[in-house]
Protein backbone atom coordinates (compact mmCIF):
# COMPACT_ATOMS: atom_id res chain seq x y z
CA UNK A 1 0.00 0.00 0.00
CA UNK A 2 1.49 3.53 -0.79
CA UNK A 3 1.06 6.28 1.18
CA UNK A 4 -1.40 8.11 -0.91
CA UNK A 5 -3.50 5.26 -1.06
CA UNK A 6 -2.93 5.07 3.32
CA UNK A 7 -3.73 8.78 2.96
CA UNK A 8 -6.78 8.34 1.42
CA UNK A 9 -8.11 5.62 3.33
CA UNK A 10 -7.72 7.54 6.48
CA UNK A 11 -9.38 10.92 5.21
CA UNK A 12 -12.55 8.74 4.17
CA UNK A 13 -12.36 6.75 7.21
CA UNK A 14 -12.70 10.22 9.05
CA UNK A 15 -15.12 11.48 6.77
CA UNK A 16 -17.57 7.86 7.17
CA UNK A 17 -17.54 8.48 10.80
CA UNK A 18 -18.37 11.93 10.97
CA UNK A 19 -21.42 11.48 8.23
CA UNK A 20 -22.19 8.52 10.10
CA UNK A 21 -22.45 10.56 13.29
CA UNK A 22 -23.69 13.81 11.72
CA UNK A 23 -26.50 11.50 10.53
CA UNK A 24 -27.14 10.60 14.15
CA UNK A 25 -27.59 13.97 15.44
CA UNK A 26 -29.57 15.20 12.51
CA UNK A 27 -31.93 12.43 13.48
CA UNK A 28 -32.35 13.56 17.09
CA UNK A 29 -32.29 17.14 16.29
CA UNK A 30 -35.46 15.78 13.73
CA UNK A 31 -37.28 14.04 15.95
CA UNK A 32 -36.91 16.54 18.81
CA UNK A 33 -38.08 19.81 16.29
CA UNK A 34 -41.04 17.37 14.33
CA UNK A 35 -39.46 17.66 10.95
CA UNK A 36 -39.82 13.77 10.25
CA UNK A 37 -42.89 13.18 8.39
CA UNK A 38 -45.01 10.51 9.50
CA UNK A 39 -43.85 8.30 5.79
CA UNK A 40 -40.62 9.62 6.68
CA UNK A 41 -39.84 5.70 6.72
CA UNK A 42 -38.70 2.80 4.35
CA UNK A 43 -36.69 3.76 0.88
CA UNK A 44 -38.40 6.92 0.39
CA UNK A 45 -38.23 8.04 3.76
CA UNK A 46 -35.02 10.07 2.87
CA UNK A 47 -36.41 12.35 0.56
CA UNK A 48 -39.29 12.89 2.23
CA UNK A 49 -37.52 13.70 5.32
CA UNK A 50 -35.22 16.20 3.78
CA UNK A 51 -38.32 17.68 1.80
CA UNK A 52 -40.37 18.00 5.21
CA UNK A 53 -38.19 19.21 6.89
CA UNK A 54 -36.27 22.01 4.90
CA UNK A 55 -39.78 23.40 3.95
CA UNK A 56 -40.85 22.95 8.25
CA UNK A 57 -37.30 24.83 8.69
CA UNK A 58 -37.96 27.67 5.63
CA UNK A 59 -41.48 27.84 4.92
CA UNK A 60 -43.45 26.81 8.20
CA UNK A 61 -45.03 30.95 8.51
CA UNK A 62 -44.79 32.24 4.94
CA UNK A 63 -48.50 33.38 3.13
CA UNK A 64 -49.67 31.33 0.22
CA UNK A 65 -48.58 32.97 -3.12
CA UNK A 66 -52.11 35.04 -3.98
CA UNK A 67 -53.11 36.35 -7.49
CA UNK A 68 -54.84 39.39 -8.81
CA UNK A 69 -58.74 39.25 -9.63
CA UNK A 70 -57.57 39.64 -13.49
CA UNK A 71 -55.66 35.80 -12.88
CA UNK A 72 -58.64 34.13 -11.88
CA UNK A 73 -59.68 31.18 -14.03
CA UNK A 74 -62.92 31.71 -16.56
CA UNK A 75 -63.03 27.86 -17.41
CA UNK A 76 -61.62 25.75 -13.91
CA UNK A 77 -61.33 22.45 -14.16
CA UNK A 78 -63.19 20.58 -11.25
CA UNK A 79 -61.57 16.95 -11.69
CA UNK A 80 -63.26 13.62 -11.20
CA UNK A 81 -65.13 13.39 -8.21
CA UNK A 82 -66.83 9.94 -6.73
CA UNK A 83 -70.65 9.48 -7.54
CA UNK A 84 -72.79 10.86 -4.68
CA UNK A 85 -73.67 8.60 -1.86
CA UNK A 86 -77.79 8.43 -0.62
CA UNK A 87 -76.52 10.57 1.79
CA UNK A 88 -74.92 13.22 0.24
CA UNK A 89 -78.09 13.33 -1.92
CA UNK A 90 -80.37 13.64 0.97
CA UNK A 91 -78.40 16.50 2.39
CA UNK A 92 -78.19 18.26 -1.26
CA UNK A 93 -82.09 17.97 -1.34
CA UNK A 94 -81.88 19.58 2.03
CA UNK A 95 -79.79 22.87 0.46
CA UNK A 96 -77.08 21.22 3.17
CA UNK A 97 -79.37 22.59 5.94
CA UNK A 98 -78.39 19.35 7.65
CA UNK A 99 -74.76 19.35 6.75
CA UNK A 100 -72.53 19.22 10.21
CA UNK A 101 -68.76 19.19 10.23
CA UNK A 102 -67.84 17.50 13.53
CA UNK A 103 -64.42 19.09 15.72
CA UNK A 104 -63.15 16.79 18.20
CA UNK A 105 -60.03 15.00 19.12
CA UNK A 106 -57.43 16.81 21.67
CA UNK A 107 -59.80 19.77 22.59
CA UNK A 108 -60.96 21.10 25.37
CA UNK A 109 -64.42 21.35 23.67
CA UNK A 110 -65.57 19.58 20.86
CA UNK A 111 -68.28 20.81 18.43
CA UNK A 112 -70.49 20.01 15.98
CA UNK A 113 -70.97 22.88 13.18
CA UNK A 114 -73.55 23.68 10.49
CA UNK A 115 -72.84 25.78 7.51
CA UNK A 116 -74.83 28.33 9.14
CA UNK A 117 -72.76 28.07 12.19
CA UNK A 118 -69.34 28.45 10.32
CA UNK A 119 -71.35 31.39 8.03
CA UNK A 120 -71.23 33.16 10.98
CA UNK A 121 -67.98 33.12 11.52
CA UNK A 122 -65.22 35.91 10.33
CA UNK A 123 -65.25 35.65 6.69
CA UNK A 124 -62.06 35.97 4.89
CA UNK A 125 -61.34 35.59 0.80
CA UNK A 126 -58.28 34.20 -1.42
CA UNK A 127 -57.53 34.17 -4.78
CA UNK A 128 -54.65 31.08 -5.17
CA UNK A 129 -54.42 28.62 -7.34
CA UNK A 130 -55.22 24.57 -7.31
CA UNK A 131 -52.18 22.54 -8.68
CA UNK A 132 -52.89 18.82 -9.59
CA UNK A 133 -50.32 16.42 -8.83
CA UNK A 134 -50.65 15.13 -12.29
CA UNK A 135 -49.64 18.93 -13.52
CA UNK A 136 -52.30 21.10 -14.21
CA UNK A 137 -54.18 23.64 -12.26
CA UNK A 138 -56.79 26.59 -11.78
CA UNK A 139 -56.54 29.99 -10.26
CA UNK A 140 -60.41 30.41 -8.09
CA UNK A 141 -61.03 32.99 -5.03
CA UNK A 142 -62.22 30.61 -2.49
CA UNK A 143 -64.09 32.46 0.19
CA UNK A 144 -64.70 31.14 3.54
CA UNK A 145 -63.43 30.92 7.42
CA UNK A 146 -59.40 29.72 8.47
CA UNK A 147 -59.34 26.62 9.88
CA UNK A 148 -57.33 28.50 12.72
CA UNK A 149 -60.51 30.36 14.15
CA UNK A 150 -62.04 27.19 14.59
CA UNK A 151 -59.61 25.07 16.70
CA UNK A 152 -58.73 28.40 18.71
CA UNK A 153 -62.61 28.12 19.65
CA UNK A 154 -62.65 24.56 20.54
CA UNK A 155 -59.65 24.98 22.38
CA UNK A 156 -56.55 22.71 21.03
CA UNK A 157 -54.74 20.82 24.05
CA UNK A 158 -50.88 22.14 24.00
CA UNK A 159 -49.84 18.53 23.22
CA UNK A 160 -51.69 18.10 19.76
CA UNK A 161 -49.18 17.35 16.77
CA UNK A 162 -51.72 16.72 13.72
CA UNK A 163 -55.13 17.44 12.33
CA UNK A 164 -56.58 14.78 10.63
CA UNK A 165 -59.69 15.27 8.61
CA UNK A 166 -62.23 13.31 6.66
CA UNK A 167 -64.95 13.66 4.13
CA UNK A 168 -68.34 12.20 3.55
CA UNK A 169 -67.16 9.46 0.83
CA UNK A 170 -65.98 6.31 3.39
CA UNK A 171 -62.28 5.45 3.69
CA UNK A 172 -60.41 8.75 2.13
CA UNK A 173 -58.83 10.71 4.77
CA UNK A 174 -55.51 13.12 5.75
CA UNK A 175 -53.67 15.16 7.51
CA UNK A 176 -51.86 18.43 8.21
CA UNK A 177 -49.22 19.24 10.82
CA UNK A 178 -50.19 22.09 13.65
CA UNK A 179 -47.97 24.72 11.37
CA UNK A 180 -50.45 24.18 8.16
CA UNK A 181 -53.50 24.26 10.35
CA UNK A 182 -53.31 27.19 11.80
CA UNK A 183 -51.73 29.37 8.66
CA UNK A 184 -53.94 31.90 7.78
CA UNK A 185 -54.51 30.20 4.47
CA UNK A 186 -55.92 26.78 5.41
CA UNK A 187 -60.17 27.86 4.67
CA UNK A 188 -62.94 25.87 5.76
CA UNK A 189 -64.04 26.90 2.38
CA UNK A 190 -67.81 27.83 1.87
CA UNK A 191 -67.77 29.82 -1.51
CA UNK A 192 -65.83 30.04 -4.60
CA UNK A 193 -65.71 32.82 -7.57
CA UNK A 194 -69.00 34.94 -5.64
CA UNK A 195 -70.75 32.35 -5.10
CA UNK A 196 -71.68 28.96 -2.95
CA UNK A 197 -68.71 26.23 -3.58
CA UNK A 198 -70.55 24.49 -6.53
CA UNK A 199 -70.64 20.49 -5.90
CA UNK A 200 -68.06 19.66 -8.43
CA UNK A 201 -65.56 22.08 -6.57
CA UNK A 202 -65.98 20.55 -3.63
CA UNK A 203 -69.31 22.03 -2.17
CA UNK A 204 -71.01 22.75 0.24
CA UNK A 205 -67.38 22.52 2.37
CA UNK A 206 -64.01 21.77 1.53
CA UNK A 207 -60.96 22.60 3.49
CA UNK A 208 -58.44 24.66 1.24
CA UNK A 209 -54.87 24.18 1.59
CA UNK A 210 -53.08 26.41 -1.32
CA UNK A 211 -49.60 25.91 -0.05
CA UNK A 212 -49.57 21.94 -1.09
CA UNK A 213 -51.11 20.71 -3.76
CA UNK A 214 -54.91 19.53 -5.06
CA UNK A 215 -55.07 16.12 -3.42
CA UNK A 216 -54.41 17.61 0.06
CA UNK A 217 -57.31 20.15 -0.25
CA UNK A 218 -60.49 17.44 0.56
CA UNK A 219 -63.86 18.02 -0.61
CA UNK A 220 -67.20 17.16 1.32
CA UNK A 221 -65.12 17.92 4.37
CA UNK A 222 -66.88 16.39 7.27
CA UNK A 223 -65.11 15.79 10.32
CA UNK A 224 -61.80 16.75 11.77
CA UNK A 225 -60.68 15.51 14.92
CA UNK A 226 -57.21 17.10 16.67
CA UNK A 227 -54.62 14.47 17.84
CA UNK A 228 -51.50 13.84 19.70
CA UNK A 229 -50.33 10.49 17.67
CA UNK A 230 -50.86 10.34 14.41
CA UNK A 231 -49.70 6.55 14.57
CA UNK A 232 -53.45 5.74 15.56
CA UNK A 233 -54.75 6.77 12.19
CA UNK A 234 -54.80 4.28 9.47
CA UNK A 235 -51.63 2.38 8.44
CA UNK A 236 -49.81 5.69 10.83
CA UNK A 237 -48.54 7.18 7.67
CA UNK A 238 -50.64 10.54 8.04
CA UNK A 239 -53.36 9.57 5.46
CA UNK A 240 -54.53 7.41 2.86
CA UNK A 241 -51.73 9.05 0.50
CA UNK A 242 -48.99 6.61 1.36
CA UNK A 243 -51.00 3.70 0.94
CA UNK A 244 -51.47 4.49 -2.20
CA UNK A 245 -48.08 5.52 -3.00
CA UNK A 246 -48.22 8.91 -2.65
CA UNK A 247 -46.51 11.61 -0.58
CA UNK A 248 -47.79 12.64 2.93
CA UNK A 249 -46.46 15.99 2.72
CA UNK A 250 -47.41 17.70 -0.89
CA UNK A 251 -46.13 21.27 -0.86
CA UNK A 252 -43.06 19.48 -2.35
CA UNK B 1 -14.46 12.92 -6.44
CA UNK B 2 -15.02 14.01 -9.93
CA UNK B 3 -15.66 10.26 -10.75
CA UNK B 4 -17.81 9.34 -7.58
CA UNK B 5 -20.08 12.47 -7.73
CA UNK B 6 -20.14 11.83 -11.98
CA UNK B 7 -21.80 8.07 -11.23
CA UNK B 8 -24.10 9.20 -8.47
CA UNK B 9 -24.99 11.97 -11.35
CA UNK B 10 -26.10 9.50 -13.42
CA UNK B 11 -28.05 6.97 -11.28
CA UNK B 12 -30.09 9.98 -10.04
CA UNK B 13 -30.50 11.33 -13.39
CA UNK B 14 -31.61 7.82 -15.13
CA UNK B 15 -33.77 7.78 -11.52
CA UNK B 16 -35.33 11.23 -12.45
CA UNK B 17 -36.08 10.26 -15.95
CA UNK B 18 -38.23 7.29 -16.13
CA UNK B 19 -40.31 8.82 -13.11
CA UNK B 20 -40.88 12.21 -14.40
CA UNK B 21 -41.83 10.26 -18.20
CA UNK B 22 -44.10 8.42 -16.09
CA UNK B 23 -45.48 12.04 -13.80
CA UNK B 24 -45.50 13.28 -17.67
CA UNK B 25 -48.12 10.39 -18.61
CA UNK B 26 -50.69 11.42 -16.39
CA UNK B 27 -51.20 15.01 -18.09
CA UNK B 28 -49.46 14.32 -21.29
CA UNK B 29 -50.64 18.67 -22.19
CA UNK B 30 -48.12 21.55 -21.60
CA UNK B 31 -49.07 25.14 -21.02
CA UNK B 32 -47.44 28.53 -21.15
CA UNK B 33 -48.57 31.18 -18.39
CA UNK B 34 -49.47 30.68 -14.78
CA UNK B 35 -52.33 27.93 -15.53
CA UNK B 36 -53.24 25.08 -17.57
CA UNK B 37 -56.11 22.49 -17.72
CA UNK B 38 -58.03 20.29 -19.56
CA UNK B 39 -60.22 23.12 -20.29
CA UNK B 40 -57.24 25.73 -21.58
CA UNK B 41 -55.91 25.40 -24.85
CA UNK B 42 -52.77 23.84 -24.57
CA UNK B 43 -48.83 24.69 -26.01
CA UNK B 44 -48.51 21.29 -27.50
CA UNK B 45 -49.99 17.72 -26.46
CA UNK B 46 -47.68 14.73 -26.55
CA UNK B 47 -49.73 12.17 -28.78
CA UNK B 48 -49.43 9.78 -26.31
CA UNK B 49 -52.31 7.83 -24.33
CA UNK B 50 -53.18 9.39 -20.74
CA UNK B 51 -52.85 7.28 -17.34
CA UNK B 52 -55.60 9.68 -16.17
CA UNK B 53 -59.07 9.06 -17.39
CA UNK B 54 -60.08 12.73 -17.05
CA UNK B 55 -57.60 13.64 -19.82
CA UNK B 56 -59.24 13.92 -23.20
CA UNK B 57 -56.45 12.11 -25.80
CA UNK B 58 -57.45 10.50 -29.28
CA UNK B 59 -57.23 6.83 -27.48
CA UNK B 60 -59.56 5.30 -26.20
CA UNK B 61 -56.90 3.53 -23.95
CA UNK B 62 -56.43 4.80 -20.31
CA UNK B 63 -52.54 3.79 -19.25
CA UNK B 64 -51.41 2.18 -15.83
CA UNK B 65 -50.89 4.75 -13.58
CA UNK B 66 -47.55 4.54 -11.99
CA UNK B 67 -47.42 8.31 -10.44
CA UNK B 68 -47.48 7.58 -6.79
CA UNK B 69 -43.85 5.57 -6.51
CA UNK B 70 -42.85 8.00 -9.56
CA UNK B 71 -43.26 11.06 -7.68
CA UNK B 72 -41.72 9.41 -4.07
CA UNK B 73 -38.35 8.45 -6.34
CA UNK B 74 -38.28 11.72 -8.42
CA UNK B 75 -38.10 13.84 -5.39
CA UNK B 76 -35.81 11.24 -3.73
CA UNK B 77 -33.70 11.15 -6.63
CA UNK B 78 -33.64 15.24 -7.25
CA UNK B 79 -31.88 15.40 -3.56
CA UNK B 80 -29.59 12.94 -4.44
CA UNK B 81 -28.55 15.06 -7.74
CA UNK B 82 -28.86 18.45 -5.41
CA UNK B 83 -26.68 17.44 -2.78
CA UNK B 84 -23.98 15.13 -5.59
CA UNK B 85 -24.12 18.80 -7.27
CA UNK B 86 -23.21 21.07 -4.13
CA UNK B 87 -20.11 18.45 -3.09
CA UNK B 88 -19.46 18.42 -6.88
CA UNK B 89 -19.51 22.21 -7.26
CA UNK B 90 -17.81 22.63 -4.00
CA UNK B 91 -14.82 20.41 -4.84
CA UNK B 92 -14.28 21.51 -8.34
CA UNK B 93 -13.89 25.51 -7.09
CA UNK B 94 -11.92 24.26 -3.99
CA UNK B 95 -9.63 21.92 -5.85
CA UNK B 96 -9.06 23.92 -9.07
CA UNK B 97 -10.72 21.27 -11.31
CA UNK B 98 -13.06 23.47 -12.85
CA UNK B 99 -10.55 25.96 -13.99
CA UNK B 100 -7.64 23.12 -14.91
CA UNK B 101 -10.01 20.60 -16.80
CA UNK B 102 -13.70 22.08 -17.74
CA UNK B 103 -12.67 26.02 -18.57
CA UNK B 104 -11.08 26.36 -22.24
CA UNK B 105 -7.92 27.81 -22.39
CA UNK B 106 -7.39 31.53 -23.08
CA UNK B 107 -5.96 30.45 -26.73
CA UNK B 108 -9.16 28.83 -27.48
CA UNK B 109 -11.66 31.45 -26.89
CA UNK B 110 -12.06 31.86 -30.61
CA UNK B 111 -14.77 30.35 -32.91
CA UNK B 112 -11.61 29.07 -35.03
CA UNK B 113 -10.88 26.84 -32.33
CA UNK B 114 -14.41 25.00 -32.19
CA UNK B 115 -13.96 25.18 -36.34
CA UNK B 116 -11.09 23.29 -36.20
CA UNK B 117 -12.10 20.89 -33.22
CA UNK B 118 -15.44 20.41 -35.55
CA UNK B 119 -13.29 19.53 -38.00
CA UNK B 120 -11.31 17.04 -36.63
CA UNK B 121 -14.02 15.15 -35.17
CA UNK B 122 -15.81 15.28 -38.96
CA UNK B 123 -12.24 13.93 -40.52
CA UNK B 124 -12.94 11.16 -37.62
CA UNK B 125 -9.45 11.78 -36.64
CA UNK B 126 -7.88 10.34 -33.12
CA UNK B 127 -7.37 12.33 -30.25
CA UNK B 128 -4.19 12.88 -30.71
CA UNK B 129 -1.42 12.01 -27.05
CA UNK B 130 -2.25 15.79 -25.48
CA UNK B 131 -6.14 14.90 -25.76
CA UNK B 132 -6.13 11.77 -24.01
CA UNK B 133 -6.07 13.25 -20.55
CA UNK B 134 -7.41 16.14 -20.69
CA UNK B 135 -10.66 17.48 -22.49
CA UNK B 136 -10.42 19.07 -25.74
CA UNK B 137 -12.69 22.96 -26.10
CA UNK B 138 -15.59 21.32 -27.18
CA UNK B 139 -15.86 18.75 -24.93
CA UNK B 140 -15.17 21.49 -21.78
CA UNK B 141 -17.93 23.85 -23.74
CA UNK B 142 -20.68 20.91 -23.36
CA UNK B 143 -20.08 19.63 -20.05
CA UNK B 144 -19.84 23.16 -18.97
CA UNK B 145 -23.26 23.81 -20.15
CA UNK B 146 -24.59 21.22 -18.85
CA UNK B 147 -23.14 21.96 -15.07
CA UNK B 148 -23.70 25.65 -14.90
CA UNK B 149 -26.88 26.16 -17.19
CA UNK B 150 -28.93 22.64 -17.86
CA UNK B 151 -28.64 21.11 -14.07
CA UNK B 152 -29.59 24.56 -12.28
CA UNK B 153 -32.40 25.83 -14.70
CA UNK B 154 -33.91 21.94 -14.48
CA UNK B 155 -33.65 22.54 -10.79
CA UNK B 156 -35.09 26.26 -10.71
CA UNK B 157 -37.86 25.06 -13.03
CA UNK B 158 -38.71 21.75 -11.06
CA UNK B 159 -38.75 24.10 -7.65
CA UNK B 160 -40.50 26.77 -9.22
CA UNK B 161 -43.12 23.87 -9.41
CA UNK B 162 -43.58 23.62 -5.72
CA UNK B 163 -46.43 25.28 -4.53
CA UNK B 164 -44.83 25.85 -1.10
CA UNK B 165 -41.56 26.84 -2.56
CA UNK B 166 -43.08 29.59 -4.40
CA UNK B 167 -45.34 31.04 -1.93
CA UNK B 168 -42.06 31.62 0.24
CA UNK B 169 -40.18 32.92 -3.19
CA UNK B 170 -43.25 33.92 -5.65
CA UNK B 171 -39.89 35.09 -8.00
CA UNK B 172 -38.73 32.01 -8.94
CA UNK B 173 -41.84 30.92 -10.69
CA UNK B 174 -42.98 34.72 -11.79
CA UNK B 175 -39.57 35.00 -14.09
CA UNK B 176 -40.28 32.15 -15.93
CA UNK B 177 -43.65 33.08 -17.23
CA UNK B 178 -45.60 31.40 -14.26
CA UNK B 179 -46.09 27.21 -12.80
CA UNK B 180 -46.98 26.03 -16.30
CA UNK B 181 -44.47 27.83 -18.38
CA UNK B 182 -41.73 26.36 -15.59
CA UNK B 183 -43.09 22.99 -16.60
CA UNK B 184 -43.00 23.48 -20.12
CA UNK B 185 -39.24 24.23 -19.70
CA UNK B 186 -38.26 21.92 -17.39
CA UNK B 187 -39.45 19.47 -19.96
CA UNK B 188 -37.65 20.74 -22.68
CA UNK B 189 -34.31 21.15 -20.45
CA UNK B 190 -34.96 17.67 -19.86
CA UNK B 191 -34.63 16.96 -23.16
CA UNK B 192 -31.18 18.93 -23.93
CA UNK B 193 -30.15 16.80 -21.23
CA UNK B 194 -31.04 13.83 -22.49
CA UNK B 195 -29.71 15.01 -25.81
CA UNK B 196 -26.25 15.31 -24.22
CA UNK B 197 -26.39 11.91 -22.73
CA UNK B 198 -26.96 10.29 -26.10
CA UNK B 199 -23.84 12.37 -27.85
CA UNK B 200 -21.68 11.55 -24.85
CA UNK B 201 -21.94 8.15 -24.99
CA UNK B 202 -22.22 8.33 -28.32
CA UNK B 203 -18.51 9.83 -28.47
CA UNK B 204 -17.73 7.49 -25.86
CA UNK B 205 -18.28 4.46 -27.36
CA UNK B 206 -16.58 5.81 -31.02
CA UNK B 207 -13.30 6.61 -28.41
CA UNK B 208 -13.06 3.33 -27.34
CA UNK B 209 -15.87 2.29 -24.63
CA UNK B 210 -14.36 -0.05 -22.04
CA UNK B 211 -10.85 2.51 -22.38
CA UNK B 212 -13.38 5.57 -21.58
CA UNK B 213 -14.89 3.27 -18.76
CA UNK B 214 -12.01 2.27 -17.35
CA UNK B 215 -10.36 5.89 -16.95
CA UNK B 216 -13.99 7.23 -14.98
CA UNK B 217 -14.46 3.92 -13.20
CA UNK B 218 -10.21 3.50 -12.18
CA UNK B 219 -9.09 7.07 -12.87
CA UNK B 220 -6.38 5.19 -14.66
CA UNK B 221 -5.32 5.91 -18.58
CA UNK B 222 -3.19 4.73 -20.99
CA UNK B 223 -0.06 7.28 -19.94
CA UNK B 224 -0.82 7.20 -16.04
CA UNK B 225 0.01 3.34 -16.68
CA UNK B 226 2.73 3.88 -18.57
CA UNK B 227 4.16 6.48 -16.60
CA UNK B 228 4.03 4.50 -13.33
Amino acid sequence: MNPISRRRLIYGGVAAAASLGGLAVADRVATRYGLIPPDGGGIYGPGETLTYACQRLLTARVPAREFPRSMISKNPFANAVAPPTEEFKRLQAGGFRDWRLVVDGTVARPMSLSLADLRSLPSQNQITEVACEEGWSYIAEWIGTPLSGVLREAGVLPHSRYVVYYPMEEGLWESIDMADAMHPHTFLTLGMNDGDLPVPFGGPLRLRLPRQLGYKSLKYLTHVTVTDDIKKFGSGKGSVDPDYGYSWYAGI
Amino acid sequence: MVRVTHWLTVVAFVALLVTGGEIVISHPRFYWGEVGNVNTRPLFVIPIPASRSTVPTSYGYVMPDQNGWSRYLHFEAAWVLLLTGLVYGIYGLWSGHFHKNLVPARSDWTWRAYRDRIAKYMRRERADRAEENTYNVLQRSAYLVVILVLFPLVIWTGLAMSPSFTSAFPATAELLGGRQSARTIHFFVSWLLVIFLVVHVAMIALSGFWSRMRAMITGQTRDSEEAQ
